[in-house]
Protein backbone atom coordinates (compact mmCIF):
# COMPACT_ATOMS: atom_id res chain seq x y z
CA UNK A 1 0.00 0.00 0.00
CA UNK A 2 1.28 3.19 -1.18
CA UNK A 3 0.86 6.47 1.44
CA UNK A 4 1.21 8.93 -1.16
CA UNK A 5 -1.04 10.10 -4.26
CA UNK A 6 0.53 11.27 -7.55
CA UNK A 7 1.43 15.01 -8.14
CA UNK A 8 -1.64 14.96 -10.22
CA UNK A 9 -3.69 15.60 -6.99
CA UNK A 10 -1.88 18.38 -6.19
CA UNK A 11 -3.90 20.41 -9.34
CA UNK A 12 -6.52 21.86 -6.99
CA UNK A 13 -4.74 23.47 -4.13
CA UNK A 14 -2.01 25.01 -6.91
CA UNK A 15 -4.74 26.34 -8.93
CA UNK A 16 -5.87 28.46 -5.86
CA UNK A 17 -2.21 30.06 -6.35
CA UNK A 18 -1.37 30.02 -9.74
CA UNK A 19 -2.76 30.75 -13.03
CA UNK A 20 -1.10 28.09 -14.85
CA UNK A 21 -1.31 24.22 -14.35
CA UNK A 22 1.95 23.86 -12.60
CA UNK A 23 1.21 19.65 -12.41
CA UNK A 24 1.82 19.64 -16.37
CA UNK A 25 5.36 21.94 -15.79
CA UNK A 26 8.70 20.30 -15.90
CA UNK A 27 10.58 20.16 -12.37
CA UNK A 28 13.82 19.67 -11.57
CA UNK A 29 14.83 18.23 -8.07
CA UNK A 30 17.42 19.95 -6.17
CA UNK A 31 18.33 17.21 -4.67
CA UNK A 32 19.12 14.60 -7.16
CA UNK A 33 19.22 16.67 -10.07
CA UNK A 34 15.79 14.10 -11.69
CA UNK A 35 14.10 16.06 -14.27
CA UNK A 36 10.69 15.13 -14.53
CA UNK A 37 6.78 16.58 -14.85
CA UNK A 38 5.68 17.66 -11.12
CA UNK A 39 2.62 15.31 -12.01
CA UNK A 40 4.82 12.16 -11.31
CA UNK A 41 5.88 13.52 -7.98
CA UNK A 42 4.78 11.63 -4.62
CA UNK A 43 2.15 14.03 -3.05
CA UNK A 44 1.54 13.89 1.08
CA UNK A 45 -1.53 14.91 2.00
CA UNK A 46 -2.62 13.20 5.56
CA UNK A 47 -0.09 16.00 6.99
CA UNK A 48 -0.78 19.47 8.59
CA UNK A 49 0.63 20.32 5.54
CA UNK A 50 0.23 19.12 1.32
CA UNK A 51 3.90 17.41 0.92
CA UNK A 52 5.20 17.18 -3.06
CA UNK A 53 8.50 14.77 -2.87
CA UNK A 54 10.90 13.56 -5.33
CA UNK A 55 9.96 10.10 -6.64
CA UNK A 56 13.84 9.25 -7.62
CA UNK A 57 15.12 10.31 -3.93
CA UNK A 58 12.32 11.59 -1.16
CA UNK A 59 13.89 15.37 -1.42
CA UNK A 60 10.77 17.65 -0.71
CA UNK A 61 10.00 19.93 -3.74
CA UNK A 62 7.51 21.44 -1.92
CA UNK A 63 5.31 22.23 0.50
CA UNK A 64 2.06 23.94 1.06
CA UNK A 65 0.71 25.26 4.67
CA UNK A 66 -2.51 27.17 4.49
CA UNK A 67 -3.73 28.65 7.79
CA UNK A 68 -6.52 30.90 8.66
CA UNK A 69 -4.74 34.18 7.07
CA UNK A 70 -1.97 33.17 4.68
CA UNK A 71 -0.64 30.59 2.34
CA UNK A 72 3.07 29.48 2.85
CA UNK A 73 4.07 28.11 -0.45
CA UNK A 74 7.96 26.55 0.09
CA UNK A 75 9.75 25.42 -3.10
CA UNK A 76 12.76 25.59 -2.07
CA UNK A 77 13.83 21.63 -3.75
CA UNK A 78 12.91 22.37 -7.08
CA UNK A 79 15.86 23.74 -9.33
CA UNK A 80 13.54 24.94 -11.13
CA UNK A 81 9.59 24.34 -12.65
CA UNK A 82 9.38 24.47 -16.58
CA UNK A 83 6.37 26.07 -17.70
CA UNK A 84 5.68 25.89 -21.63
CA UNK A 85 4.41 28.96 -23.03
CA UNK A 86 0.96 27.82 -24.40
CA UNK B 1 -10.88 28.87 47.18
CA UNK B 2 -14.78 27.58 47.32
CA UNK B 3 -16.04 24.70 46.77
CA UNK B 4 -17.01 24.74 42.78
CA UNK B 5 -19.43 21.62 41.30
CA UNK B 6 -18.35 19.71 38.62
CA UNK B 7 -21.08 21.26 36.32
CA UNK B 8 -19.68 24.98 36.71
CA UNK B 9 -15.60 23.52 35.82
CA UNK B 10 -16.49 23.57 31.89
CA UNK B 11 -16.33 20.14 31.54
CA UNK B 12 -17.32 18.94 28.05
CA UNK B 13 -17.71 16.35 25.27
CA UNK B 14 -18.61 13.42 27.94
CA UNK B 15 -16.49 14.11 30.66
CA UNK B 16 -13.22 15.95 29.63
CA UNK B 17 -11.65 18.63 29.06
CA UNK B 18 -9.99 19.16 24.98
CA UNK B 19 -7.80 22.08 24.17
CA UNK B 20 -9.80 25.01 21.97
CA UNK B 21 -10.64 24.04 18.96
CA UNK B 22 -10.50 20.01 19.16
CA UNK B 23 -12.19 16.97 18.65
CA UNK B 24 -12.06 13.78 20.63
CA UNK B 25 -11.19 10.59 18.15
CA UNK B 26 -10.73 7.15 19.48
CA UNK B 27 -8.59 5.90 16.47
CA UNK B 28 -4.94 6.66 16.37
CA UNK B 29 -4.62 8.71 12.95
CA UNK B 30 -1.73 8.31 11.05
CA UNK B 31 0.09 11.51 9.96
CA UNK B 32 2.83 10.95 7.52
CA UNK B 33 4.77 13.94 5.44
CA UNK B 34 6.81 11.63 3.78
CA UNK B 35 7.37 7.25 3.41
CA UNK B 36 7.53 5.48 6.67
CA UNK B 37 10.46 4.91 7.31
CA UNK B 38 12.07 0.97 8.55
CA UNK B 39 14.75 1.08 11.16
CA UNK B 40 16.15 -2.50 12.55
CA UNK B 41 16.76 -1.68 16.36
CA UNK B 42 20.24 -3.34 15.27
CA UNK B 43 21.03 -0.23 13.21
CA UNK B 44 19.22 2.14 15.30
CA UNK B 45 21.42 4.67 17.47
CA UNK B 46 19.93 8.58 19.32
CA UNK B 47 22.42 11.12 20.08
CA UNK B 48 22.36 14.34 21.78
CA UNK B 49 24.66 16.88 20.03
CA UNK B 50 25.41 19.95 22.68
CA UNK B 51 26.34 23.65 21.30
CA UNK B 52 29.94 22.92 22.13
CA UNK B 53 29.91 19.65 19.36
CA UNK B 54 30.13 17.02 21.67
CA UNK B 55 28.19 13.60 21.23
CA UNK B 56 26.23 11.11 23.33
CA UNK B 57 25.19 8.43 21.83
CA UNK B 58 23.14 5.71 22.69
CA UNK B 59 22.36 2.27 20.52
CA UNK B 60 19.22 0.19 20.97
CA UNK B 61 20.53 -2.13 23.65
CA UNK B 62 21.44 1.26 25.94
CA UNK B 63 18.12 2.90 25.34
CA UNK B 64 16.26 -0.31 26.57
CA UNK B 65 18.65 -0.80 29.65
CA UNK B 66 17.86 2.42 31.27
CA UNK B 67 14.96 2.83 33.74
CA UNK B 68 11.57 3.16 31.90
CA UNK B 69 8.94 4.85 32.69
CA UNK B 70 4.77 3.90 31.96
CA UNK B 71 3.59 7.03 30.72
CA UNK B 72 -0.49 7.75 30.46
CA UNK B 73 -1.27 11.25 28.42
CA UNK B 74 -3.43 13.03 26.20
CA UNK B 75 -2.25 14.06 22.72
CA UNK B 76 -3.50 16.63 21.01
CA UNK B 77 -2.72 16.86 17.07
CA UNK B 78 -3.09 20.50 15.48
CA UNK B 79 -5.13 18.51 12.65
CA UNK B 80 -7.66 19.39 15.63
CA UNK B 81 -7.95 15.70 16.81
CA UNK B 82 -7.14 14.39 20.81
CA UNK B 83 -6.37 11.23 22.39
CA UNK B 84 -7.07 11.37 25.61
CA UNK B 85 -5.09 8.61 28.18
CA UNK B 86 -3.07 7.37 25.64
CA UNK B 87 -0.43 4.76 26.99
CA UNK B 88 3.45 4.48 26.32
CA UNK B 89 6.46 3.49 28.04
CA UNK B 90 10.10 4.93 27.62
CA UNK B 91 12.90 6.93 28.41
CA UNK B 92 12.72 10.27 30.37
CA UNK B 93 14.44 12.96 28.68
CA UNK B 94 15.38 13.72 32.10
CA UNK B 95 17.68 9.94 32.44
CA UNK B 96 18.93 10.53 29.21
CA UNK B 97 20.43 13.90 29.56
CA UNK B 98 20.84 14.07 33.20
CA UNK B 99 24.96 13.40 32.53
CA UNK B 100 24.97 15.70 29.27
CA UNK B 101 26.91 19.07 30.03
CA UNK B 102 24.72 21.91 28.11
CA UNK B 103 24.04 25.44 29.00
CA UNK B 104 21.95 25.24 25.68
CA UNK B 105 18.29 26.62 26.03
CA UNK B 106 16.66 25.15 22.56
CA UNK B 107 17.08 21.78 21.19
CA UNK B 108 16.52 20.89 17.51
CA UNK B 109 15.08 17.22 16.95
CA UNK B 110 16.08 14.98 14.12
CA UNK B 111 14.49 12.17 12.73
CA UNK B 112 15.01 9.26 10.44
CA UNK B 113 13.83 10.47 6.98
CA UNK B 114 14.89 14.05 7.36
CA UNK B 115 11.96 15.38 9.41
CA UNK B 116 12.52 17.91 12.08
CA UNK B 117 11.00 19.78 14.94
CA UNK B 118 12.16 22.35 17.31
CA UNK B 119 11.22 22.61 21.23
CA UNK B 120 12.82 24.72 24.58
CA UNK B 121 15.28 22.30 26.07
CA UNK B 122 13.26 22.93 29.21
CA UNK B 123 10.60 21.64 27.65
CA UNK B 124 11.89 18.18 27.75
CA UNK B 125 13.05 18.41 31.12
CA UNK B 126 10.99 17.40 34.40
CA UNK B 127 9.59 14.88 33.30
CA UNK B 128 7.74 16.36 30.49
CA UNK B 129 9.00 14.46 27.52
CA UNK B 130 10.39 11.05 27.15
CA UNK B 131 12.07 8.36 24.15
CA UNK B 132 8.98 6.21 23.76
CA UNK B 133 9.32 2.73 22.16
CA UNK B 134 5.93 1.22 23.07
CA UNK B 135 2.81 2.50 22.53
CA UNK B 136 -0.41 0.69 24.10
CA UNK B 137 2.05 -2.39 25.29
CA UNK B 138 3.28 -3.26 21.87
CA UNK B 139 6.53 -2.15 20.40
CA UNK B 140 5.80 1.23 18.88
CA UNK B 141 5.04 0.40 15.04
CA UNK B 142 6.81 2.52 12.51
CA UNK B 143 3.80 4.13 11.15
CA UNK B 144 3.48 5.78 14.34
CA UNK B 145 7.20 6.36 14.57
CA UNK B 146 9.07 2.97 15.56
CA UNK B 147 11.26 1.88 16.67
CA UNK B 148 11.58 4.95 19.20
CA UNK B 149 9.76 8.40 18.68
CA UNK B 150 9.83 11.83 21.09
CA UNK B 151 6.67 12.31 22.85
CA UNK B 152 6.15 15.45 24.54
CA UNK B 153 2.43 15.04 24.96
CA UNK B 154 2.06 18.54 26.50
CA UNK B 155 2.82 20.34 22.86
CA UNK B 156 1.03 19.85 19.81
CA UNK B 157 1.67 16.27 18.64
CA UNK B 158 4.11 17.28 15.58
CA UNK B 159 6.63 18.14 18.68
CA UNK B 160 6.48 14.15 18.97
CA UNK B 161 8.95 13.40 16.45
CA UNK B 162 8.66 10.39 14.56
CA UNK B 163 11.79 8.02 14.51
CA UNK B 164 13.70 10.42 15.78
CA UNK B 165 17.72 9.69 16.06
CA UNK B 166 18.77 12.57 17.83
CA UNK B 167 18.77 15.93 19.73
CA UNK B 168 21.18 19.05 18.64
CA UNK B 169 21.45 21.48 21.50
CA UNK B 170 21.76 25.45 20.38
CA UNK B 171 22.12 28.54 22.33
CA UNK B 172 19.89 29.91 19.39
CA UNK B 173 16.26 29.02 18.48
CA UNK B 174 16.05 27.24 14.38
CA UNK B 175 12.72 26.62 13.60
CA UNK B 176 12.22 22.64 12.37
CA UNK B 177 9.91 21.09 9.21
CA UNK B 178 6.27 22.35 10.30
CA UNK B 179 7.81 25.52 12.17
CA UNK B 180 9.49 26.80 8.71
CA UNK B 181 5.97 26.81 6.89
CA UNK B 182 3.57 28.69 9.15
CA UNK B 183 3.58 26.54 12.00
CA UNK B 184 3.86 27.74 15.22
CA UNK B 185 7.36 28.13 16.84
CA UNK B 186 6.18 26.52 20.49
CA UNK B 187 2.52 24.97 19.72
CA UNK B 188 0.73 24.87 23.00
CA UNK B 189 -2.29 23.21 22.38
CA UNK B 190 -4.48 24.96 25.39
CA UNK B 191 -3.33 28.18 24.26
CA UNK B 192 -4.32 27.18 20.55
CA UNK B 193 -0.74 28.13 18.92
CA UNK B 194 -1.26 26.62 15.96
CA UNK B 195 0.27 28.65 13.55
CA UNK B 196 2.86 31.16 13.30
CA UNK B 197 1.83 34.53 15.12
CA UNK B 198 -1.09 32.48 17.03
ZN1 LIG C 1 15.34 13.88 -6.38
Amino acid sequence: MSDYLDGNAAAGALSELFAVDLTAAIAQCNGCGQTTVFAESRLYVDAPGMIARCAGCDTVLLRVVTTPTNTYLDLRGLTYLRIPNS
Amino acid sequence: MGIVSPGFTGRRGGGTDLPPGQYLTHEFPVLSAGPTPHILTDHWEFTVTTETGEKYKWDWAALTALPAEEITKDIHCVTRWSKLQTTWKGVSLDTLLADVETGADFAMAHSYGGYTTNVPLEDLLDGQSWIAYEYDGEPLHPEHGGPARLLVPHLYFWKSAKWVRGLVLSDTEDLGFWETAGYHEYGDPWKEQRYAGD
